[in-house]
């Protein structure tokens, strides 16, 4: 087990080391070169040759590449263009709303996905599986984005139900702790902080969700349908155990080990899906500043950032999800 | 295990040039081989294995005339190409013309709705919605095919490459994969529009294309590992066909079904993709370019509270060809899998 860790952390450090050279690369091949990207319109011989030097452009590219490695391990990932602040802080505003809006379409996926994949499994060809199974297809087939308009339509203009946009209703103080409000607002006891930050945070959530929340019916439909097939479950009837502990026991345990994997992968599908709810509902997390920082002249090192600390949580994520099997599933301990 | 050959008796003749390599342990197995008789078990050869493949194909395609699903999705994606293909026929009128019955009540505000004339109304700019709507699915498909060929070719060049070879190669190409795999979809997208200065139709083919090489790479790669070791390669191989021959004449021919269906299910991810781009503002920038992902992404959202319908149909016509898409695949996929073989 401790070589299997060990195997998959170095292939994790491979791959990021990998990605990094290539942002590097990509970085320096900016179209018009990346002082051209930092002063803009600016540009005059005297400023470039400034930069050029203050940046260190004139040492050679391995030089280069090892301050620019040096900076990145200590956490230095420059300052953003567009607002002068240090990268780390811009991304550190953000970084907490797509946190909270990912857990929260994560529960919402999880929590309403597993159950409904197993209802269907359990009554497979009847009305309730039929429609489940409806509804996952036309959840990935819809542009979520669409989707997010369309309920934000129906849910605020037509029926009051939820705010339109944002994270707290404006004019509403809360104590910034963790940057996340529902949690901050539970620390310091200002539950309508709170209560108001869960209000904002349905719509954008639910939109969020819809992608996992479809992978994850069909991945555990499929999977408890398959173990329902298997020696065991019916040696576990045969010998007359209870019901409730061949399904809890002997049928989700099992099923639940693919369904895992595929919430690891789904990591990467509620980043992708961020940038585009959090456009929709002016969420202010990480896919907001990703629009901004490239709508609004290209923000280089803010990019640069962002695309490291994704791919880093990405795989990060699917390794904990791979580890997590060991405890799941014996069998992959004794391997 | 004698070899039956050597019975032949014929002479052994010089093997045909740039055939083999020299004095490999190939050449020497095949130098006793009778030219014909080696010609002809290659021909035995090949044949058994177009066997397998037709039947096998003719089997699941079987399967598919009789799955509800697979007609449903194969009808959708077929009225899909005939609407496309037969486009500038069934639209009313011309997809950039601005018309001046239209214009001339046109503001921001007020987008003016369904006519006679103009059944869907107008969009933003004084054209006519309906006829931009069908000339989308030409557009639309164009944008969605080539994102998936590209995609597939460069996939197929990797996975062919890396399972062929093993080694070093396949080394480097997994972790290549691994890379452009440790980025999110749309992120990765995003990431190569963003290394364009001026984005314009072909950022966005290629940006959806590359998002989806790791995936075609991985499956080609998988199903040429599986093979290597299977009996018709090592019949091929044993007869001495050049490796390249193996490789393109006996491997990828049993994956390309696999492939197939993936770029099945890949032609709906690309369109969805390519809308998203849209919506971020890192689309086509050409305004007069009509095609469903950029209608929805643009003005669709934009003019959302003015006049729906502007996202409404393009949307619709989103969700129906990428519903037909991937109704198929599945189906597609379902057939040919050999569980379900009888």
């Amino acid at each position: 087990m401790l070589r299997v860790i060990v195997r998959r952390l170095l292939q994790l450090v491979v791959t990021l080391i990998a990605l990094s050279a290539l942002v590097f690369v990509w970085l320096r091949n900016l179209p018009g070169g990346p002082i051209e990207a930092l002063l803009g319109e600016r540009a005059t011989p005297e400023r470039r040759a400034l930069l050029v030097k203050a940046l260190g452009y004139d040492q050679p590219i391995l030089v280069q590449y090892a301050k620019f490695m040096q900076r990145l391990l200590t956490g230095d990932f420059g300052n953003s263009i567009r607002s002068g602040d240090p990268v780390t802080e811009v991304i550190g505003r953000a970084f907490p709303a797509t946190i909270e809006l990912g857990l929260a379409a994560m529960i919402i996926a999880v929590g309403l996905g597993v159950p409904l994949g197993y209802l269907a499994a359990r009554w497979r060809g009847r009305s309730l599986d039929n429609l489940t199974i409806a509804g996952t297809l036309l959840g990935i087939s819809i542009p979520i984005f669409f989707l997010g308009y369309l309920l934000k339509d129906i849910f605020t203009q037509n029926i009051h139900w939820f705010p339109p946009s944002g994270r707290l209703t404006t004019g509403l103080d809360n104590t910034n702790v963790t940057g996340f409000y529902v949690l901050d607002g539970l620390l310091t006891r200002e539950f309508d902080a709170s209560a108001d930050a869960l209000w904002h945070l349905i719509l954008p959530a639910v939109t969020l969700a819809t992608i996992p929340l479809a992978v994850i019916v069909r991945i555990t439909r499929a999977s408890v349908l398959d173990v329902l097939n298997e020696d065991y479950v019916r040696t576990a009837e045969a010998k007359g155990l209870r019901h409730r502990t061949i399904r809890g026991r002997h049928i989700l345990r099992n099923a639940l080990l693919p369904v895992v994997t595929i919430i690891g992968l789904q990591t990467g599908a509620l980043l992708s899906g961020a940038v585009l709810t959090e456009k929709v509902y002016n969420w202010g997390g990480i896919g907001t500043l990703i629009v901004d920082s490239i709508s609004g002249g290209r923000d280089y090192p803010v990019l640069q950032a962002i695309i490291l600390l994704a791919a880093l949580v990405f795989v990060v994520v699917n390794l904990l999800v791979d580890l997590s099997y060991a405890f799941i599933d014996p069998r992959v301990r004794v391997r | 295990m004698t070899d039956p050959t050597t019975q032949a008796g014929a002479p052994a003749p010089a093997p045909r040039a740039g055939d083999e390599r020299p004095g490999g342990v190939r050449e020497r197995s095949i130098g006793r081989l009778g030219e014909r008789k080696k010609a002809r078990l290659e021909e035995l050869a090949q044949a058994s294995a177009e066997k397998g493949g037709v039947s096998l194909l003719r089997d699941a395609l079987r399967r598919l005339r009789r799955n509800p699903v697979a007609i449903v999705g194969g009808t959708i994606v077929g009225l899909f190409i005939l609407v496309a293909v037969f486009a500038p026929l069934i639209a009313p009128h011309d997809p950039v013309q601005r018309f001046a019955e239209l214009t001339k009540t046109l503001t921001v505000d007020n987008i003016p709705g369904a006519s006679a004339e103009h059944p869907l109304g107008s969009d933003p700019l004084g054209r006519d919605f309906l006829s931009r709507l069908i000339h989308g699915s030409r557009q639309t498909l164009f944008v969605g095919v080539l994102a998936t060929l590209i995609g597939l070719a460069l996939g197929v060049l990797l996975g062919v490459l890396a399972g062929a070879f093993g080694g070093w190669v396949d080394v480097v190409l997994m972790r290549l994969t691994d890379v452009m795999l440790a980025l999110p979809s749309l992120l990765l997208a995003i990431t190569l529009v963003a290394m364009v200065s001026k984005s314009s139709q072909w950022t966005v083919i290629f940006a959806v294309a590359i998002v989806n090489v790791p995936i075609f790479a991985r499956l080609l790669r998988g199903s040429m590992l599986a093979q290597r070791e299977s009996d018709h390669v090592l019949a091929a191989r044993a007869l001495g066909v050049k490796e390249r021959n193996i490789v393109l004449r006996h491997m990828l021919p049993n994956s390309l079904t696999a492939v197939i269906v993936q770029a099945t299910l890949t032609f709906a991810v690309a369109i969805l993709d390519a809308a998203a781009l849209s919506f971020l503002g890192l689309g086509d920038p050409d305004i007069n370019r009509a095609e469903w992902g950029l209608m929805l992404g643009n003005d669709g959202v934009r003019y959302f509270e003015v006049r729906p319908e502007l996202a409404y149909y393009p949307a619709l016509a989103i969700v129906v060809v990428a519903l037909g898409f991937t109704l198929l695949g599945e189906a597609m996929r379902e057939a040919i899998d050999p569980k379900n073989r009888r």
